[in-house]
């Protein structure tokens, strides 16, 4: 992405502010005249004290009172810029902030499995604040810089022409230098941007699983791939950090030129008696004044160079693909539990087909069993129920009059399933709000009344708090199996017309697993349900098992069907008391 | 903050060149006036061209030797500042390590993730900038100060009640706004945690339809961000505007002295001018100085912050056998020393201080070499009696003992490399297979890491995929399959080599044909290997040498297979779970 097309993003975020930005110009020109103003006044002051017995006190007094009436209004309207550019900087980032989340809401799960969670938070986090300071920084001091360097011109022009081109022609120089260092350290800000993601990246890898890392006694290893990354930003940052920062001094170097060349230009032209030396004073001061500006409009440019960089990555995660919205899509509203996969074929790269070829058909009520051997496609089929990822070919129906889940939108789809996988998830909160999940008007009973029969309850009721604990991210300290006992009675509390099980009890001890078994089969009765397990003891009484190899269904029939059959199932089956 | 200054201690040169170049700039640049003062008082009023060109051009070698300086100041300021937050990343990363699992648990992943990245970044714009101004503002302020001195004592007591009264707006502004910043980064943990939540979480949101919701919160969050940063600038922002009043203030006031002492004779009009420009010297500096109070207190803020996890100690202390034992004159860990590998006395563990007791009294023995398995209900405290033998968690009371020594007797490291763990949830990370494989064993040879794929049942898969043991695993290894990760994490723990095994429940995601051959093949394993196996089914652990049946945290039985069939009904009532009607 170009530079001026980025800007040109950033400035649909930033024109809904634009009354702070259009204040916070108005500010700045107020502060400017004020501040320029103060310096006049002393001047006149100062004429009013001559010698010994001729100070005019009145007349000093009366100036007294105009300076304290300017310094009022410069420190004020100083402030306002303040607020308003706070205002107009955080708001923005915080909208954009927002768009980030609210895309990430609706990317498909290929793009955030693809692109992984560290880069992804990186961006959201670290990439958004750099982007907030530079733009902060930008509006605090471009305005007051722009305004400052019009009106002084305004006032060397009204002194002597001459000189005043003379600073006029010389202060871009400042500029140039200024953007010439800022184009080179434009990379190496976006090299170091890079880095440091490659580093969230590895610490969110690390930290997130500290604890496998010190059951391995990793730690020095982790430290070494870290410290490689480490020493490599520390190359970039140094780069970047001390290239930017000569921008200053580069420019006032110019400055200084500028100031020589007044003084060389403006001396001769005294020697002649073109300009008295208290205008050539006063004109010195002002080119200082004038020139004071381009430095910080040149480190101004620096900080932004660094919050482009920073934009840039942000928006790119925020162009990233989205779904195909569910515009004209309808609700599903007769979800009966009836499923139909007609001719599917599924991969998830183009060149290894998975599913191909894929039928089945699902009475309501019915209860499928997917079985067969690690990778076969078992938990592929589930994300193509509940369309997490879409079919390549053929078509998935569902409801009473089979729908194509295409046509239906995602949300009533997936309200309609209740999901539990083998990869439990907790957010940080209580038992219970973890419980009443995606059912938030669930009463403390009805919760207390899903986990008595998920026989959760025992411990649950044992926690410190009880179904007030607090859980970290992730579960904290509970077990695996406990995570999944919850996870039950999230989706027992939920009642959907169709039930996905993904080896949602491998953790769970079998006796408990018959015992919730029996409450699933009295909550189930009349709906749909998918069950994938390794324990054929969980799906020996479903109503049909199919057997999978290869994203094929190999075998299909109840269990003694396929045990007579004498195929891949009994095969399975009989391995299991093996042994 | 004060505490972190000790990685700055390698940058001692560059701390003391930075800000003393920057002090030679700024001299440099205090030298234009009196130059061009002679332009005027010499050049022009003798009409001497050559000597304005000549003047002219040692203001451009003034600038010339200033840009020198000041470009020399950036370099050592930024090579300080970015060595800096190297080495305190590096020393945060190597601290949060050394951390237990209790206080990974209670701390959790988002906040220090944090402050390893965006905190640290805050520390290091922090020891730039202070590298840069904290001499030369200074400097010049007092330098101003002492100047105006020198035109008259009487007049200049102005800038010595100006001063102080500028240091008590600066340093209470900073007072105020630094536990405001700090509470700004809090709230971007917030934010930062919801982000993270929602990526390893996705399915689960989507699948309950909680998008909107999350949003929702997300949204809270981010307000209340965005409030917080605007409530600390808006005080922040007051810096600036005060002190110019101030300033401006105390210039009507030089005025109006300087016009009395001039009516009465005492001062001239130029000493008035020249009082009057050395105020407004502090005026600019001061302007400068408002800003880099602003980075300063975020760096502030954040480097507490850092530093309060530098402060938190791992919660247990570290023995000393173990490692090189000629080396450091240690004893060495040694498995011949006691005929039982593990023996638990009275055990006791809970998670929380004052907490109901995960385990109470757990008393067992397992020679080496033997296979000891652990069965009992979800949440019977199967996972917390094997987590306490490699000390990710240290018994509460009681004692735990490997190869006859206290487990706390060992190094850490020590203890864990003895100790093979696979744990319940199957993580991988980023890298080939072999890499991830060799975790715990470094020098492993490819037909090691082959042997311990075909043991683990994963050979077979390995192959299949491109480029084998060089086939590039992702993040968490979402691109493997479940059962393929567990199977990886088995080969892995098998890679070490290790004295006592530890199967936390390991095979839940296999089936039950790969499960059997895994069984059959770690049976093949070293003799003298102790194992330990937590498993919910029957079949895993039916040839133990000894099982422990577990319910409610404490032990319910103790004996082989057939024997728990007589004498424990949990045990039986598992076992008839699994097999009934076969």
């Amino acid at each position: 992405m170009n530079r001026k097309t980025i800007i040109k993003k950033v400035w649909r975020y930033l024109k809904r502010y634009r009354v702070y930005l259009v204040l916070s110009m108005i500010f700045a020109v107020i502060n400017v005249i004020m501040q320029l103003s103060i310096p006049i006044f002393t001047g006149d002051a100062i004429d009013e004290i001559v010698a010994a017995g001729e100070v005019n006190f009145p007349a000093l007094f009366e100036i007294f009172k105009k300076m304290a009436v300017a310094i009022g209004i410069a420190a004020l309207s100083m402030w306002l810029m303040n607020v308003c550019n706070n205002k107009l900087t955080y708001s923005t980032v915080r909208d954009v902030r927002e768009q980030a989340f609210l895309r990430l809401s609706k990317m498909p799960l290929k793009t955030i499995d693809k692109t992984g969670s560290g880069d992804i938070v990186s961006r959201i986090i670290a990439d958004v604040d750099q982007f907030a300071d530079g733009l902060l920084m930008g509006f605090s001091q471009f305005f007051t810089g722009v305004v400052t360097i019009l009106a002084t011109l305004v006032f060397m022009l009204k002194v002597n022409v001459v000189i005043a081109l003379v600073v006029v022609v010389i202060t871009p120089l400042s500029l140039f230098v200024a953007a010439f260092i800022a184009r080179h350290t434009y990379d190496m800000f976006k090299a170091q941007s890079e880095a440091r993601a490659e580093q969230t990246v590895l610490i969110d890898e690390m930290i997130g699983n500290q604890k496998v890392v010190q059951a391995f006694a990793e730690e020095d290893e982790a430290l070494e791939k870290f410290d490689e990354i480490n020493e490599r930003l520390r190359d970039y940052s140094l780069k970047a950090v001390f290239y930017s920062s000569i921008t200053n001094p580069g420019t006032r170097f110019v400055n200084n030129v500028v100031y020589a060349a007044v003084g060389l230009v403006g001396a001769i032209y005294a020697v002649y008696g073109g300009i008295s030396v208290g205008n050539l004073t006063c004109f010195l001061s002002y080119a200082n004044q004038y020139t004071k500006p381009f430095n910080e409009i040149s480190s101004v440019i620096t900080e932004l160079q660094n919050a482009l960089a920073c934009a840039d990555r942000i928006f790119e995660l925020i162009e990233k693909d989205i779904e195909e919205q569910d515009e004209d899509a309808i609700a599903l509203t007769n979800a009966n539990g009836r499923v139909s996969l007609k001719n599917v074929d599924f991969s998830y790269v183009p060149e290894k087909p998975l599913i191909t070829d894929f039928n089945l058909e699902v009475k309501p009520g019915e209860r499928v069993a997917i079985v067969g051997p690690t990778g076969c496609g078992k938990t592929t089929l589930i994300n193509l129920l509940m369309r997490f990822y879409d079919v390549n070919d053929g078509a998935i129906k569902v409801g009473e009059d089979l729908t194509d889940i295409r046509h239906l939108t995602r949300k009533s789809l997936r309200l309609n399933y209740g999901m539990v996988l083998q990869e439990t998830w907790l957010k940080e909160g209580t038992i219970a709000e973890n419980i009443a999940m995606g059912h938030p008007d669930a009463t403390r009973d009805e919760i207390v009344e899903a986990a008595k029969k998920t026989h959760a309850h025992s411990f649950i009721r044992r926690l410190p708090n009880g179904y007030d604990t607090v859980i970290g991210e992730d579960g904290g300290s509970l077990s695996q199996g406990q995570k999944q006992l919850l996870c039950i009675t999230r989706v027992m509390l939920k009642l959907p017309p169709m039930l996905i099980l993904d080896e949602a009890t491998s953790s769970i001890d079998t006796r408990t697993e018959l015992r919730i078994q029996r409450a699933f089969a009295k909550m189930m009765a009349g709906r749909t349900s998918f069950i994938v397990a390794h324990r054929l003891s969980t799906i020996k009484e479903a109503d049909v098992i199919l057997v999978m190899r290869d994203g094929n269904i190999i075998e299909q029939g109840s269990h003694d069907e396929l045990v007579n059959a004498g195929g891949f199932y009994k095969e399975l089956y009989e391995s299991q008391f093996a042994g | 903050m004060r505490k972190l200054l000790r990685f700055l201690t390698d940058y001692k040169r560059e701390c003391v060149l930075a800000p003393l170049f920057k002090m030679l700039e700024a001299s440099f640049e205090l030298l234009v006036p009196l130059v061009m003062a002679a332009i005027i008082d010499t050049g022009i009023k003798n009409g001497d061209k050559p000597y304005i060109i000549k003047m002219s051009l040692i203001v451009i070698a003034l600038g010339v030797i200033g840009l020198v300086c000041s470009i020399t100041a950036q370099y050592f300021s930024a090579k300080a500042a970015v060595g800096f937050a190297t080495k305190v990343r590096h020393a945060l990363f190597k601290h949060i390590e050394s951390l237990d699992y209790s206080t990974l648990d209670k701390l959790g992943t988002s906040t220090l993730i944090t402050r390893m990245t965006s905190d640290i970044n805050q520390a290091q714009s922090g020891v730039n900038m202070v590298l840069r101004l904290f001499l030369r503002s200074p400097f010049i302020v007092l330098g101003a100060m002492i100047m105006a001195f020198t035109v008259d004592a009487g007049a200049a007591v102005t800038f010595v009640v100006t001063i102080p009264l500028l240091s008590v707006v600066v340093f209470g502004v900073m007072g105020v706004s630094i536990p405001l910043y700090k509470k700004v980064q809090t709230a971007l943990d917030a934010v930062l945690k919801r982000t993270r939540e929602n990526l390893t979480g996705i399915r689960v949101i989507r699948a309950f339809t909680l998008e909107e919701q999350e949003i929702e919160s997300f949204n809270r969050e981010n307000k209340d961000y965005t409030d917080l940063s605007m409530h600390v600038g808006r005080i922040s922002a007051l810096t600036n505007p005060v002190t110019y009043v101030i300033i401006n203030l105390a210039t009507v006031y030089l005025i109006y002295v300087g016009a009395l002492k001039v009516n009465t004779g005492t001062l001239t009009q130029g000493e008035v001018v020249a009082l009057v420009n050395y105020m407004s010297q502090i005026l600019v500096e001061l302007i400068k100085f408002a800003n880099f109070i602003v980075t300063v207190n975020k760096a502030l803020a954040s480097g507490n912050r850092i530093q309060a996890v530098f402060e938190i100690q791992p919660a247990f202390a570290r023995g000393d056998i173990g490692g090189n034992a000629t080396l450091d004159g240690n004893r060495i860990l040694d498995a011949n020393a006691s005929d039982y590998a593990i023996e638990f006395s009275s055990v006791g563990l809970s998670y929380q201080e004052g907490g109901d007791e995960a385990l109470s009294n757990i008393d067992f023995k397992v020679k080496k070499g033997e296979t000891l398995g652990i069965i009992g209900g979800t949440g019977s405290g199967k996972t917390s009696v094997v987590n306490l033998i490699p000390r990710f968690y240290d018994a509460t009371t009681g004692k735990v003992t490997v190869f006859g020594e206290n487990v706390t007797d060992y190094k850490l490291e020590s203890l864990r490399e003895a100790i093979g763990v696979v744990p319940q949830k199957s993580v991988l990370f980023s890298g080939s297979i072999a890499e991830n494989l060799r975790w715990g064993n470094k020098g492993a040879s490819e037909a090691e890491l082959n042997e311990a794929l075909s043991k683990a049942q994963a050979k077979e898969f390995v192959d299949e995929k491109e480029g084998g043991l060089s086939y590039m695993v992702e993040q968490g290894g979402r691109n493997l399959s479940g059962g393929q990760r567990q199977r990886l994490c088995i080969a892995r723990a098998l890679v070490k080599k290790p004295k006592i095994l530890i199967l936390d429940d390991s095979s839940s995601a296999l089936d039950f044909a790969t499960d059997l051959k895994l069984r059959t093949a770690l049976k093949e394993l070293d003799q003298d290997m102790t194992t330990i196996i937590v498993s919910q089914r029957t079949s895993s652990i039916k040839h133990s040498d000894k099982i422990i049946v577990m319910d409610d945290g404490e032990i319910s039985a103790i004996g082989t297979h057939e024997e728990l069939l007589k004498i424990s009904d949990i045990y039986k009532e598992i076992h008839e779970s699994q097999f009934k009607g076969a």
